[in-house]
C-alpha cells in the first residue's frame, strides 16, 4: 500500500527547546513548517532543566562573553571547536533577552533586570572565581523556558504533529535529505512527510544507562535515524555524568543547589571538594566532581549502610532561600529521596545526564560530514540542532547552563540557516525517491510480522546494564573491550525484537521496540568511539591512559554505522574573531 | 453543518454579581425578619399582624421577593446550563422558570398589599 | 501488590473492561509508575503516557482510587490495594489509560497564552521588580497535566465552553504579568457565563492539584479584576 506523502518547506522532528526555537524562525518566516513530536511539546525534556541559561549580562557583577568562552573552551576540556564556542557565547546575551521578551518569567534582581546566579565551570576574569552567569527561573528554568516557546509558537501559528514519531530519513540518489518517514501513534498510520528541509531536534539519549537523569522519551531517535542514513555520530564517547543525581531515583538536582552555597559531604562530614578543586571548590566542572565523589565512594568515604553515596548539604542556606531559589529541588528531595532539604542533607550520587556528542553540524546546524578528499561536505536538505547535535560546543565536557544557551542559540541559527538556504534557492523540493519508505516499511513488517522473538524490555534494560557497567564515570580497557562484545550481542538481539501487541491503536509496544533500535545505535557508538579514544579527556576518563594526550588525540571522533568504521577530525581551535585559547592543564 | 462553537455572551460579571448582592440582600432580610419575631412581646396573631402592617417589614420582605426571584432565576439556569443540552429544550424551561418566577412575584405583593 | 486497571482497546474491544494484575514489586519500585512499567513488561499492551518520572512533564496523569494524580509522584506506600486506575474522568479514552487531550489544550490555546506587547522592544530586559515577579509564583508553575479540569465538574458537563481551571490559571499567569499589555482584551476573553463563570468554587482543582496549584484562587482574581473594571 502507498504511503501517504505531505509536503512542507521544512519538517522539524521534536518539539523540546531547539526544536521549537527553531519552528519559530520558520513559522515567523511564513514559511509551511511541520513540528513533528512524540509528546506534547511541553512534555519535552528541555522542561526538566532547573538551574539556569548562561549569558554574561553582567547584571549583578563585571562579565563579559569572553571570560564565557574561555570557561567554555577550558570546560571542554579543548574539545569544543572554539569558532562553534565563540558564536555561542557572543549570542548568548542576545538569546536571553529575547527570550525575556517573549515572556520568560525569569527571577528578578531588586533593579528589575535578570537574577543570575554561580553556576559549575563558570568564571569570572579567566578562572579567578565563580561568577553569577546563570539567568534563571528559580528551579525550574527549563520548564519556564519550554513553555514560553511553545507559547511563542502558538502565536505564530506553527503546525505541530503532536505524538507522531519519526522513523527514517529518505535520502535520495545524491545523498541529499528529502524527507522523513514518521508513524502516528494514535492510529498508526505511516507518512511521508516530504520537505526541502529536514532539521532534527530530537534531543539526547540519556537512557541507555541504568541511571540516568532523562526522561523515558530521550531514546536518542535523530541518532538512530541518521546512523541508519549512513551518517555519522561524532563524539560519542563523552557522556557527562551529572554530580548530583538523587541516589537510587537518578532524578536530578540542579547544580543551582552549590550555585546558591550548597556543598558535598563524605561520610567523615568533609567538604572534600576543597582537596579536588582549591580554587571554585563544588563548582568546578561537572566531570571534574563526578570523578571526586564517584574517587570518595571508591575510597570507602562513601555515606550511607552501603556507603555508596554522597550527601549534598543546602540546610545552611535556610528556609527562605531554598523556598524562593530552590523550591522544586525540596519539592524532589522530599518525594525521591525522603528527606527535607531544609533540615537534612540530600543522598546523590553521579547519574548520567547529558550527551556531548551527536550529530555532526557547523554553526548553522547544517549536518556535515568528511567528503572523502579530507575536506568537509554539507548534506543538502538535513540540519540538527540542541542536544541531538555535536557542533561542537561542549566537547568532552559540558558547562551546567550551557545546554539551555545551546539549544537557544542553535535552535536559532539553524532555523535562520534552513529560512536563508531556501530564499536562496539552495534547498528546492527534489522529486522522492522511487523506493522512498521502504526501509522503514520493512522493519514495520519484521516486528508486526514477528511471531516470537527478544523481548523489548530485557533487551533494553541489558542494554543499560552493558552501558552502566562498562561504560560510566571510569572506564578500564578490559571491561571496554569487553563492552564491546556485549553491546555487539545486545543489538543482535535487538534486531530480533518482539511485541506481543500487533494493534494499529497507540500501540506503546510498537514504540518501544523502535525506540530501542535508536538507543542500539547509540549505545554501540558511544562504547566503540570509547573503547577507541586513547587518552582522558573531560568525561571520558581511562585508567589505562589516565592524562589527556593532545598531540594523538586532539581531534572529534566520528562513528559510521555502516562497517562499525571510526574515523577522526580536527578539532577546530580558532576562533572566528579572537585568538585561540591554548590547551593547558585543567585545574579549578 | 458547522458545528460553531459559540461563547462571549457577555453578561458573566453581571449575573454573578448580581447572585452575590442578592444574596447578601437575603442574608440581611432573614435578619431583620428574626429579629423582629424576638422583638415581639408574644408570638399571638395579633402581634403577628401588626408586625406587617409595617411598611418597614413590606418593603424590606418585597426586596427580598425580588432578590429571591434573581437569585433563583440565575442558579436554576446555571443548572440548566449544565445538564439541558438541547437548546429548544432549555429555552422552554428558561420561559416556564421565567412565568413561575413572575407569579411567584405578582402572588407575593398581593400577599403584602392585598387585602 | 493488586491492581485493578481499565483496559480499552478499540482495535479488539466493544467496551471498557477493569482487568485484574497482581505484581512482584522490587524494593527499587517507589512510586505507581514503576509499577505501571512493571506490569508493562509482563503484558506489552498495556498502554499509557510516560515521559520525565520526576512530576515536571505531566504525562502520567490518571485517576488513582478515585483522586486525579500523577503516577510517577504517587508513592506507592501511600495508596491502597486493590490499586484502581481509570484514565482521566470526562475526556474521551484513546486506548487504556490514554485519553484524548485536544478538548483541553483547546481550551487553553483559547486564553491567549503568550504575552502580548506591542511596545518596541528595548534593548535589554524589560524589567520587572521582585514583587511584580512573585505575582507569577504559583502560576507559570502548571504542567499542563489536566488533573485539576478532569476533576471539575462544570468542566465535565461544558468542556467545550468552560475553559477549565488550568486554562484560566494561565489566563491569570498573564494578566498577572506586568510585562502583559493586553489585561482588557483578556478579560472581555472571559467575560461569559460559560467560559469563566461555570467555576462554582468547587475546588477539587486545588484538591488535585500536583504541583500544589490553586486555580480556584487566581479565578477569584480574574473575577475581581473585572469587578474593579466595571465599578
Amino acid at each position: 500500500m502507498a504511503m501517504t506523502i505531505r509536503q512542507f518547506d521544512a519538517v522539524v522532528v521534536g518539539a523540546g527547546g531547539s526544536g521549537l526555537r527553531a519552528a519559530l524562525q520558520l513559522a515567523e518566516s511564513n514559511l509551511r513548517v511541520a513540528v513533528l513530536s512524540k509528546v506534547f511539546p511541553t512534555r519535552s525534556h528541555t522542561v526538566a532543566a532547573q538551574g539556569g541559561v548562561s549569558a554574561s549580562l553582567g547584571n549583578d557583577e563585571p562579565d563579559n562573553w569572553h571570560w564565557h568562552m574561555y570557561d567554555t573552551v577550558k570546560g571542554s576540556d579543548y574539545l569544543g571547536d572554539q569558532d562553534a564556542i565563540e558564536y555561542m557565547c557572543r549570542k548568548a546575551n542576545e538569546v536571553v533577552i529575547e527570550l525575556e521578551h517573549f515572556g520568560m518569567p525569569f527571577d528578578r534582581l531588586d533593579n528589575g533586570k535578570i537574577y543570575q546566579r554561580p553556576f559549575g565551570g563558570h568564571t569570572s576574569n579567566y578562572g579567578e572565581r565563580p561568577v553569577k552567569r546563570a539567568c534563571a527561573a528559580a528551579d525550574r528554568t527549563g520548564h519556564a523556558m519550554l513553555h514560553t516557546l511553545y507559547q511563542r509558537n502558538v502565536r505564530a501559528n506553527t503546525q505541530f504533529f503532536v505524538e507522531w514519531m519519526a522513523l527514517d530519513l529518505i535520502r535520495d540518489a545524491d545523498g541529499d535529505v528529502v524527507g522523513v518517514v514518521a508513524l502516528e501513534m494514535e492510529t498508526g498510520e505511516v507518512m511521508i512527510f516530504q520537505a526541502k528541509a529536514t532539521l532534527l531536534a530530537t534531543g539526547g539519549a540519556g537512557r541507555i544507562y541504568a541511571a540516568s537523569t532523562n526522561a523515558f522519551i530521550n531514546t536518542g531517535d535523530g541518532l538512530g535515524m541518521v546512523a541508519r542514513a549512513g551518517i555519522p555520530l561524532q563524539d560519542m564517547e563523552f557522556w557527562q555524568f551529572h554530580p548530583t543525581g538523587v541516589a537510587g531515583a537518578g532524578v536530578l538536582i540542579t547544580e543551582g543547589v552549590r550555585g546558591e552555597g550548597g556543598f558535598l559531604l563524605n561520610k567523615n562530614g568533609e567538604r572534600f571538594m576543597e582537596r579536588y578543586a582549591p580554587t571554585v571548590k563544588d563548582l568546578a566542572g561537572r566531570d571534574v566532581v563526578a570523578r571526586a565523589m564517584a574517587t570518595e565512594i571508591k575510597e570507602g568515604r562513601g555515606c550511607g549502610k552501603d556507603a555508596d553515596h554522597i550527601l549534598l548539604k543546602l540546610d545552611h542556606l535556610g528556609a527562605d532561600v531554598i523556598d524562593k531559589r530552590l523550591p522544586g529541588i525540596r519539592e524532589i528531595a522530599k518525594k525521591f529521596a525522603n528527606v527535607d532539604p531544609v533540615k537534612d542533607p540530600i543522598p546523590v550520587v553521579p547519574t548520567c545526564h547529558y550527551m556531548m556528542g551527536g550529530i555532526p553540524t557547523n554553526i548553522g546546524g547544517q549536518v556535515i560530514v568528511p567528503d572523502g578528499k579530507g575536506g568537509e561536505q554539507v548534506i543538502r536538505g538535513l540540519y540538527a540542532a540542541g542536544e541531538c547535535a555535536c557542533v561542537s560546543v561542549h566537547g568532552a565536557n559540558r558547562l551546567g547552563t550551557n545546554s539551555l544557551l545551546d539549544l537557544l542559540v542553535f535552535g536559532k541559527s539553524s532555523g535562520d540557516q534552513v529560512v536563508h538556504d531556501l530564499a536562496s534557492d539552495t534547498l528546492t523540493q527534489k522529486p522522492l525517491p522511487a523506493d522512498a519508505g521502504d526501509y522503514t516499511r520493512a522493519r514495520l513488517a519484521r516486528l508486526d510480522g514477528a511471531k516470537s522473538g527478544e523481548s523489548v524490555a530485557e533487551v533494553g534494560a541489558e542494554l543499560r546494564r552493558t552501558m552502566q557497567l562498562h561504560c560510566g564515570v571510569f572506564r578500564f580497557p578490559d571491561s571496554l573491550t569487553e563492552g564491546v562484545r556485549k553491546i555487539r550481542e545486545v543489538a543482535d538481539r535487538a534486531a530480533n525484537s518482539f511485541i506481543a501487541d500487533k494493534s494499529k491503536v497507540f500501540n506503546t509496544a510498537r514504540v518501544e521496540a523502535l525506540e530501542l533500535d535508536n538507543l542500539v545505535e547509540t549505545a554501540v557508538s558511544t562504547m566503540i568511539s570509547a573503547d577507541a579514544r586513547h587518552e582522558s579527556r573531560g568525561a571520558h576518563d581511562r585508567s589505562d591512559y589516565p592524562s589527556r594526550d593532545d598531540a594523538a588525540w586532539m581531534k572529534h571522533t566520528l562513528w559510521f554505522k555502516e562497517g562499525d568504521k571510526l574515523e577522526y577530525k580536527p578539532v577546530k581551535l580558532k576562533p572566528m574573531t579572537v585568538e585561540s585559547f591554548e590547551p593547558k592543564a585543567r585545574v579549578y | 453543518m458547522v458545528n460553531r462553537e459559540v461563547v462571549g455572551a457577555h453578561y458573566g460579571l453581571r449575573d454573578w454579581l448580581l447572585q452575590r448582592i442578592t444574596a447578601v440582600i437575603m442574608v440581611f432580610y432573614t435578619l431583620i425578619l428574626l429579629s423582629a419575631l424576638y422583638a415581639m412581646p408574644t408570638f399571638d396573631y395579633m402581634n403577628w399582624k401588626a408586625l406587617w402592617q409595617s411598611s418597614v417589614m413590606r418593603y424590606s420582605s418585597f426586596l427580598f421577593v425580588l432578590a429571591l426571584a434573581f437569585h433563583a432565576w440565575i442558579g436554576v439556569r446555571n443548572i440548566f446550563m449544565d445538564y439541558i443540552k438541547v437548546a429548544s429544550l432549555r429555552l422552554v424551561l428558561y420561559v416556564v422558570v421565567i412565568l413561575a418566577l413572575c407569579s411567584y412575584f405578582a402572588w407575593a405583593v398581593q400577599i403584602l398589599w392585598g387585602r | 501488590m493488586r491492581f485493578q486497571i481499565y483496559r480499552f482497546n478499540p482495535d479488539q474491544d466493544s467496551a471498557p473492561h477493569m482487568q485484574e494484575y497482581d505484581i512482584a514489586l522490587e524494593p527499587t519500585d517507589r512510586m505507581l509508575l514503576d509499577a505501571l512499567m512493571r506490569i508493562k513488561t509482563v503484558d506489552d499492551t498495556f498502554s499509557f503516557r510516560r515521559s520525565c518520572r520526576e512530576g515536571v512533564c505531566g504525562s502520567d496523569a490518571m485517576n488513582i482510587n478515585g483522586k486525579n494524580g500523577l503516577a510517577c509522584i504517587t508513592p506507592l506506600a501511600d495508596v491502597q490495594e486493590p490499586v484502581v486506575i481509570r484514565p482521566l474522568p470526562g475526556m474521551p479514552v484513546i486506548r487504556d489509560l490514554i485519553v484524548d487531550m485536544s478538548q483541553f489544550f483547546k481550551q487553553y490555546h483559547s486564553v491567549t497564552p503568550y504575552v502580548i506587547n506591542d511596545t518596541p522592544r528595548p534593548d535589554g530586559e524589560r524589567l520587572q521588580s521582585p514583587e511584580d515577579r512573585e505575582e507569577l509564583n504559583g502560576l507559570y508553575e502548571c504542567i499542563l497535566c489536566a488533573c485539576c479540569s478532569t476533576a471539575c465538574p462544570s468542566f465535565w458537563w461544558n468542556p467545550d465552553k468552560f475553559v477549565g481551571p488550568a486554562g484560566l490559571l494561565q489566563a491569570y499567569r498573564f494578566i498577572a504579568d506586568t510585562r502583559d499589555h493586553a489585561t482588557n482584551d483578556r478579560l472581555d476573553n472571559l467575560e461569559d457565563p460559560y467560559r469563566l463563570f461555570r467555576c462554582h468554587s468547587i475546588m477539587n482543582c486545588v484538591d488535585v492539584c500536583p504541583k500544589n496549584l490553586n486555580p480556584t484562587k487566581a479565578i477569584g482574581k480574574i473575577k475581581g479584576l473585572m469587578l474593579k473594571r466595571v465599578l
